[in-house]
């Protein structure tokens, strides 16, 4: 039983972690309308630049971590300025393959720079583990860090795009761009503006992530960035709760199954609900049902 | 133009693409009939005609129907591993090996468009960007679900299981044909180079006969705009379904080959895994999106190239990623194409009242 | 009997009703005019008629037959075509495989036909390409019929579009803002095309403009949509000079 406990935990902290990357997915989604295939690279990236200030520049860990944060944040602004803005407009195929060269590149250039061999990332969290029910379930503190930030994130993220005038107008973009543009809405600012928080939590995914599952190579990025992807189509894509709930239940499902059913199939499990999903519902759980304009 | 002339050019056009692989081929055999020809080129020869046929398959989707698969090694695995599994059935039961090459190819082809029909139904029929992210779902899921497949034949059937040899629990005298994760040993090699060019110059016919007919008009219809293919009467899911479906037949042919031209098969991420979807879309991105010998000709050079040139085998990737994103930059950015439009409009002079250049 | 007999169509999006209470009569080789200001539910009742929309209530009877409720392809099928107020062309296929399109169903040979050859291929190919032709000559399009969709001009491409929508043999034909964006001289010929196209293919057609020359021009007669209900319906000058239609349009 207690068994049990664990790995739900577990599943719900990695859901967490997803659920912060699913955010970025769905929030650039819902605005210029692309999937971005590289966000799972960010990632990759933000846990690169962590290890490397913490490991060889010997940054403390709050730097280090906000390092990290800013190179993403920087990264995120730059593709979509070079790679994603000049095809705005664009059929939606070549803005996809553009997003796999992107996410390409960036592993590749990983590659090259840090090489293959995995790195051992030290885990970024202090916080003590819990032990519970005289010590029959320990609790890792990454899972109760992970846990937090996702709730943490996941309520801002709606305070900001509902409360401030930056959120108003990244809702306006999602709805009409051109709409919003007659409104005074600045698109270009705006779409700049979710890459870079899309990015800056996609650098606090990564260390995340590699403090509960340490070792760092250039494809680390690339899995959970695909299965945040399904995590926002699950929730219903475009929308923030959903992001948050898909990840998370896409977190317990891949556990638990990797716990009981077998650990060589959880990604076949995971990967099967997503289709079983676009079968049953295809605008997801929170998702509202878009029709096109004619 | 009448409609004689017309199909009297898309004619001689579909004939050059034949000629130039029949000429590929030719020169290719009196390469080898020569002698000077080294191990690392005849090793190269089958798999330059997998990265074709691979090639044509995508580029139905992505030229044609205007879709994404990012999992179409994923359909190459499975028309490797369910004729693989064929041809160690037959193994000594005295078929020639002709016609079980020919059996394979049938069967690798239509299991993988079995597969390729059930995952487009529920995903064809939703706009969007959905079939890249399934599809490379799909490609992971198959990859993942042989690595854990046992398969194997006693006198009582076929057993399967997603354990272990022996819970196939197999009478004695039967034997494993897939071992889990060692995939496959002992493969018959059937394919060779000859087999190898005319299921190429198959695939092409198919397809360039599919793109010139009406449905291929209309899949292409449906590609340009969804919404008034819907309202002039064309079924848009059930025609993206059907390029869907025959592309992963096509890709299963290829992967017909891909097992019968080693003796062991085993699902890696590198042959059967998302990283060499990318390297075929590249081809196809390359070779021109719709442009079915382009993408003979970029499988062709972008496979030869890196052998050529060893030294560059630490950027390939990154080239390829750089190639992609400036493709794309200058096909479909569309700032560079009125910027392109604007130079040729004046490089023929501004005289012609400013007519739209085609 | 009439061609198009709509009966208390109405939709609704996010509790607000576009449409409410819609009704038409249409009658054979009839030029029936849609108008309205903007955001009436004109193009709304355009998308309820062809399937893009399913409606909430009402019926929409083609030829005595209900079709509320069916596809898009469905409706087509019956005899409903159309063209779109934003164009929407194959824009990467050339002008007359444009056309071709739209014959998909009237020319049936199978994949194995296209794959081998056979003489019904090239039998039906030649039928669809004399046919196509023929109605390219009357968009006066034949010159431009190996262009790219994409590449004609604007005026050029509303021909195009129109002549699509005959190639798929329909009962009804809806022109949505046929004249938009085009000249005085422009949308003069576009009268012209729109009455040959009803004398010629003896074809109903129901328009939504706001070019009032052109309705005035053409129309035999006309529904005044205002914020989505019938406001007016009847003759063309009869219903142009209703102080409340003139009302609807200038404001008070």
């Amino acid at each position: 039983m207690m068994s049990f406990f664990s790995y739900l935990l577990n599943g719900i902290s990695l859901g967490a972690v997803y659920a912060i990357i699913a955010l970025g997915y769905t929030m650039v989604y819902g605005i210029a309308k692309m999937l971005n295939f590289a966000h799972g690279d960010i990632l990759m990236l933000g846990a690169y630049t962590a290890f490397i200030a913490f490991n060889s520049l010997g940054l403390p860990i709050p730097a280090s971590a906000l390092l990290a944060v800013i190179v993403c944040t920087l990264t995120g602004i730059l593709t979509e300025r070079i790679a994603y803005k000049p095809l705005r407009g664009a059929n939606s195929l070549a803005v996809l393959i553009t997003a796999i060269g992107v996410s390409y590149l960036l592993q590749n250039l990983a590659l090259l720079i840090f090489g293959a061999n995995p790195k051992s990332f030290q885990s970024f969290i202090p916080i003590k583990p819990l032990h519970l029910a005289g010590g029959a379930l320990t609790i890792p503190g990454e899972t109760i860090a992970t846990i937090l930030t996702g709730l943490i994130v996941a309520a801002g993220l709606l305070l900001f795009v509902h409360r401030t005038k930056a959120g108003q107008a990244m809702l306006a973009v999602s709805e009409d761009k051109g709409a919003a543009t007659l409104m005074g809405v600045n698109v270009n600012a705006t779409i700049a503006m979710t890459f870079a928080i899309g990015s800056a939590l996609a650098a606090v995914a990564g260390i995340l992530l590699c403090s509960a599952y340490p070792s760092l190579t250039p494809t680390t990025g690339a899995m959970p960035g695909i299965k945040a992807f399904v995590a926002a189509v699950l929730g219903g894509i475009g929308s923030i709760p959903g992001a948050f709930l898909g990840g998370v239940i896409l977190g317990i499902l891949e556990n638990l199954s990797k716990a009981y059913i077998s650990s060589k199939l959880s990604d076949a499990i995971v990967f099967s609900v997503l289709i079983l999903v676009l079968l049953v519902k295809p605008s997801g759980i929170l998702g509202k049902k878009i029709t096109e304009k004619v | 133009m009448n409609g004689n002339g017309r199909r009297k050019k898309i004619f001689q056009s579909d004939m050059a693409s034949y000629a130039m692989i029949l000429a590929a081929y030719l020169a290719a055999e009196l390469f080898l009939r020569s002698g000077a020809a080294g191990s690392l080129f005849k090793g190269l020869l089958v798999p330059l005609c997998i990265y074709s046929i691979m090639a044509l398959s995508l580029n139905l989707v992505v030229g044609i129907s205007g879709e994404l698969s990012l999992g179409h090694a994923g359909f190459m695995c499975i028309g490797a591993f369910s004729s693989a599994s064929f041809s160690m059935l037959m193994k000594g039961q005295g078929l020639p090996n002709g016609l079980c090459l020919f059996l394979a190819i049938v069967i690798g082809a239509l299991s993988a468009a079995v597969f390729g029909f059930l995952i487009g139904i529920p995903v064809l029929r939703l706009k969007g960007d959905y079939l890249a992210i399934v599809t490379l779902a799909f490609g992971e899921i198959i990859k993942n679900l042989i690595n854990a497949l046992y398969f194997g034949v006693d006198e009582r059937g076929a057993h399967f299981s997603l354990k272990d040899g022996a819970a196939l629990k197999l009478a004695g005298g039967g034997r494993i044909i897939i071992k889990g994760a060692q995939g496959i040993t002992g493969t018959p090699k059937l394919s060779n180079f000859t087999v190898g060019i005319i299921l190429l110059l198959l695939s092409l016919f198919l397809v360039l006969r599919l793109m010139n007919s009406r449905t291929g008009r209309a899949i292409a219809a449906v590609r340009d705009n969804r919404i008034a293919a819907e309202s002039i009467g064309l079924d848009a899911a059930r025609l993206k379904l059907l390029a869907f479906t025959i592309s992963a037949a096509i890709a299963g042919a290829a992967g017909v080959l891909y097992a019968h031209n080693l003796s062991s098969l085993q699902a890696l991420p590198k042959n059967f895994g998302y990283n060499q979807s990318i390297m075929i879309l590249v081809f196809v991105v390359l070779g021109g999106i719709g442009n079915m010998r382009g993408s003979v000709i970029a499988a062709v050079l972008l496979t030869l190239l890196p052998e050529l040139l060893r030294s560059l085998n630490d950027y390939r990737m990154l080239i390829y990623a750089v190639v992609l994103i400036l493709m794309m930059l200058f096909t479909s950015s569309p700032s560079f194409l009125s910027f392109r439009r604007e130079l040729l409009l004046r490089l023929r002079g501004r005289g012609k009242d400013g007519r739209e250049v085609s | 009997m009439a061609v198009l007999k709509a009966e208390a169509l109405g939709i609704s999006f996010g509790g607000l009703k576009a449409v409410d209470d819609f009704h038409i009569e249409i009658e054979k080789r009839e030029l029936y005019g849609l108008i309205g200001p903007n955001g009436a539910g004109k193009t709304t009742i355009f998308n309820l008629l062809t399937g893009v929309y399913r409606p909430e209530s009402g019926r929409i009877l083609l030829d005595g037959e209900n079709i509320a409720g069916k596809s898009c392809v469905e409706i087509n099928q019956r005899g409903i075509a159309r063209t779109f107020q934003n164009i929407r062309l194959f824009h990467q296929l050339s002008v007359l495989d444009n056309v071709k399109a739209g014959f998909y169903h009237h020319f049936p040979y199978s994949l194995l036909d296209a794959v081998l050859h056979t003489p019904r291929y090239f039998r039906q190919e030649k039928e669809m390409d004399k046919r196509a032709e023929e109605l390219l000559s009357v968009f006066e399009l034949s010159e431009v019929s190996d262009c790219r969709a994409g590449n004609l001009p604007y005026g050029k491409q509303r021909k195009l579009e129109i002549a699509r929508a005959l190639a798929t043999g329909p009962k009804l034909l809806l022109l949505d803002e046929p004249a938009a964006g085009m000249n005085p001289n422009e949308t003069e010929e576009l009268m012209g095309t729109i009455r040959l196209v009803r004398d010629r293919f003896d074809m109903t057609i129901l328009l939504i403009e706001h070019d009032m020359k052109l309705v005035s021009g053409i129309c035999d007669r006309l529904t005044v949509l205002n914020f989505g209900q019938v406001l007016k319906q009847g003759e063309t000058a009869e219903v142009l000079h209703d102080p409340e239609v003139v009302k609807a349009y200038l404001g008070e």
